[in-house]
């Protein structure tokens, strides 16, 4: 295209008078090879526009939300709670009542220890009839 | 719409939303993180999307807006500048070398004009579209954003040549 062309297009293009075709047209002119040199800060501009353009997202998008796997998460957290707290609620239970057995064996212990006691008395009572039976048995 | 509809209509301009988002936010990861989420979010409305007239230009509101909102929150205080890679045209390496020393200079002095200057240059200069697309966009009108344009054109092309003076004494 005629330079006298290009800096028209370029004066309309700087008060952004410019359609989409006219702006293409500068941009091809500019990635030419033959720029007049005093234009030559233009070329850097439509150069960058131009490069910019192919800049793309190379990620993959995901539709499903990691936020989906925070509620997930919380629910496996507080069943996970709930579990735990009831076998502990279990084993204390299980450790009262083992407190509770333990308590009632000592008491029994005790209790038939004081009853041997008693048994060991009467097993001497008894000695002592048996002595008083021979003694009698004997006057006869 | 379903996940097929929904991709065909959505996909297409994931580019576009990326590198608006990359333009407001600067870095790649950031912007990355923008359009990931802003496809979910388009998703998570996929049954409100049929009643925009153009559901593109609604993405890109979605964007801008977007963006903003990272910008002025607290986590995107650690914004790092990222320089991508650009094309090499079929230039001497001499040129070349230049080229993109001025080209990274103007990606530099389109960063530092005000945000909407930023978003009109971004949406026409590199995206190309219409005054009247982008006035839907941005819900301004066509003829303030010509002047917006106007003057963020002229503003790189001035520092262009002030730096190039510089360049040469």
């Amino acid at each position: 295209m005629e330079l006298v062309n290009i800096e028209k297009l370029l004066e309309k293009y700087l008060d952004a008078e410019t359609s989409i075709a006219e702006e293409n047209e500068l941009k091809t002119y500019f990635s030419g090879d033959d720029v007049a040199l005093h234009l030559e800060e233009y070329r850097a501009m439509f150069g960058y526009f131009s490069a910019s353009k192919n800049e793309i997202f190379t990620k993959t998008i995901q539709l499903k939300s990691r936020k989906l796997n925070w509620k997930w998460l919380s629910v496996a957290a507080s069943a996970i709670l709930l579990v735990s707290v009831y076998t502990g609620y279990q084993k204390n239970q299980q450790a009262k009542a083992e407190k509770i057995y333990q308590e009632t064996q000592f008491a029994f212990a005790m209790l038939s220890a004081n009853l041997n006691k008693g048994t060991a008395a009467i097993t001497e009572l008894q000695e002592f009839e048996t002595t008083t039976n021979k003694i009698f048995n004997k006057a006869k | 719409m379903d996940q097929s509809e929904f991709l065909k209509k959505v996909m297409p301009f994931k580019d576009k939303v990326f590198r608006l988002a990359k333009r407001l936010l600067v870095s790649t990861e950031e912007a990355e993180d923008a359009t990931q989420e802003l496809y979910f979010k388009l998703w998570k409305n996929k049954s409100k999307l049929n009643e925009y007239n153009s559901i593109e230009a609604f993405a890109m509101t979605m964007t801008k807006n977007y963006c903003f909102d990272r910008l002025k929150s607290k986590q995107a205080n650690n914004l790092s500048l990222v320089h991508s890679n650009y094309k090499e045209g079929g230039t001497s390496l001499q040129k070349r070398v230049e080229l993109n020393d001025s080209v990274s200079l103007v990606h530099k002095l389109i960063e530092n004009l005000p945000e909407q200057q930023k978003i009109i240059i971004q949406l026409r200069d590199i995206e190309q579209y219409e005054f009247d697309e982008i006035a839907e966009m941005l819900n301004i009108q066509p003829a303030t954003i010509r002047v917006s344009l106007s003057r963020a054109r002229k503003t790189i092309k001035e520092q262009l040549i002030k730096q190039h003076n510089y360049g040469i004494s």
